[in-house]
């Protein structure tokens, strides 16, 4: 269960990302989050992962208090949470295989259990047969679905997307979207910021609308509400 | 941390150093020309300090002995000399053996001298080393208020002048070598920070799926290590051809002369062994220092 108490964002250049939120995203719901730019969307996703730190309130993700976590421990904090980029942030030297076995090294896993577990998820994600290959020799949509295999190998509890669609075309984003509902579907929560107004407005879920930094809409099965 | 996870370190930071090529080649290049200089002023400072101990060891304290003085009272002193903390030995010479010597030294001329050898004017002298050779004046000065001591001689005035111009030439080849040092620390570390700003997204990305900064930073660390010690073995091979050259070229010219070079073995094996050692040094530190910079997302 992820939840934000009268949360505020002062950067120290004077700019307020967040003026105050207050939210509760239960454990297995499906969340968008929508605004136009410079709402403090991104400020809210980057919270979530503990980028940044809240200038005052408490967020608390799993059981821990983000807004006091230690630096030393932000790490051990990341390996229960699964983070997908709009520009996937992959690795470029290392293989697809690599990559997504890369969040399991961290955590020591047995080397049997890595090779077992990444190409499980590489076959949720249907790249198995890409395994070999640099992220530079993948599509966009292909490199997404990497990341998104990074993202849950460790099998968190939550996804963190920040406009996973943003730089992929209409029908890629689609089969994007088709693997985040059956993570979905398998329990994890999912908290996703989106641009994308027939996504929204075709697979329903919750929407949170943020703006000016605070929350302007929370509808269950809502809609994007924006004209883009 | 685990052994698996040691060699996880190890096989990634071997695949990164092939992976970065042009990046792992500017690196390398860095140390090895650093080294060189470095390698190349080691090897003229430690011979230049090895002439500079050939000469210092030549120092030595003459103690002539008062013509009054029986045997036993010559025994006694030479016992006194023994006993001095700084001192290292005392050798008797007659002063029978003096005259030869000086005769000797003065060659054809010297010959005139002959005349003496029925009344020798000459003193017993004990030759006194000392264990530093700059305690020679302080044992000189201890000496001299000793019974039945006529004179004591140890080149006074040029041995002072001696021993401050070999100092600082030391001092001087210090500094250099410490500045040499730090340059290299300097342009080495900076390649390799430029080798690691272009991969600071790939650490940022580590810190995102939950990597600690020990496990970042132990591959860049033996990195460091391997850039190193790859950056060391051409200055190495480079300074052993040289001073093997150099020695057989010198070394049968100073034959005879109170000059020596350092011999090639054990010499260039220790320059080695520090080569590499800096190589090693400055690659970890270098590399370490600018990771640093990007743990802190």
């Amino acid at each position: 269960m992820i939840e934000l108490q009268e949360v505020y964002k002062k950067y120290p250049n004077g700019v307020t990302a967040i003026n105050g939120i207050d939210v509760k995203i239960n454990q297995g719901e499906f969340v968008y989050v929508v605004g136009p730019s410079g709402a403090g969307k991104s400020t809210f996703i980057k919270m979530m992962y503990r980028e940044e730190v809240p200038s005052s309130g408490t967020i608390t993700m799993n059981g821990v208090n983000l807004a006091k976590l230690k630096m030393k421990k932000v790490p051990l904090f990341r390996r229960n949470l699964g983070v997908v980029f709009q520009d996937f942030k992959l690795l470029p030297s290392k293989t697809v295989y690599e990559n997504v076995a890369f969040a399991l090294e961290v955590i020591e896993a047995q080397p049997k259990f890595i090779k077992k577990r990444v190409m499980e998820v590489l076959d949720l994600v249907n790249l198995k047969h890409k395994a070999r290959m640099l992220p530079t020799e993948l599509s966009g949509g292909e490199q997404q679905r990497v990341s998104i295999a990074r993202s849950i190998v460790n099998s968190p509890k939550v996804v963190i997307a920040d406009e996973p669609t943003g730089n992929l075309d209409p029908e890629t984003s689609w089969e994007i979207m088709n693997i985040f509902e059956e993570i979905n579907t398998r329990g994890t929560t999912i908290v996703m910021a989106t641009h994308n107004r027939e996504i929204v407005n075709t697979i329903k879920h919750r929407v949170i609308a943020i703006e000016a930094g605070k929350i302007a809409r929370d509808e269950q099965r809502g809609d994007y509400g924006y004209e883009n | 941390m685990k052994i698996r996870t040691i060699g996880r370190h190890a096989r990634e930071s071997l695949k990164s150093i092939s992976r970065n090529g042009w990046m792992t080649f500017a690196s390398v290049s860095a140390v090895t020309v650093t080294l060189i200089l470095v390698g190349v002023f080691f090897v003229i400072m430690m011979n230049l300090n090895r002439v500079a101990e050939t000469i210092e060891e030549d120092v030595q304290i003459r103690v002539h002995i008062d013509v009054a003085a029986s045997k036993d009272d010559q025994q006694s002193l030479k016992t006194q000399l023994e006993k001095i903390p700084e001192v290292k030995s005392v050798t008797y010479s007659p002063k029978k053996e003096e005259l030869d010597n000086l005769v000797k030294s003065l060659g054809e001329e010297g010959k005139a001298f002959k005349l003496f050898e029925q009344d020798n004017p000459l003193n017993d002298v004990f030759i006194v080393k000392t264990k530093k050779p700059t305690d020679t004046m302080k044992v000189a000065d201890k000496v001299t208020k000793y019974n039945y001591v006529a004179k004591v001689k140890y080149g006074q005035g040029k041995v002072e002048k001696l021993f401050k111009f070999i100092k600082a030439s030391r001092n001087v080849g210090i500094v250099f070598i410490i500045g040499l040092f730090f340059t290299a620390i300097f342009l080495i570390s900076n390649t390799i920070k430029i080798t690691i700003i272009a991969r600071r997204r790939e650490i940022k990305i580590m810190r995102l799926v939950g990597a600690t900064n020990t496990f970042i930073r132990w591959p860049f660390f033996l990195e460091g290590l391997w850039l190193g010690i790859l950056g060391s073995i051409l200055p190495i091979i480079l300074i052993s051809i040289a001073y093997y050259r150099a020695y057989d070229y010198i070394g049968p010219r100073l034959e005879g002369t109170f000059v020596k070079i350092l011999p090639f073995d054990p010499f260039i094996y220790q320059v080695s062994g520090i080569l590499i050692l800096m190589g090693a040094l400055i690659g970890v530190w270098g590399s370490v220092m600018s990771v640093r910079k990007f743990l802190k997302v």
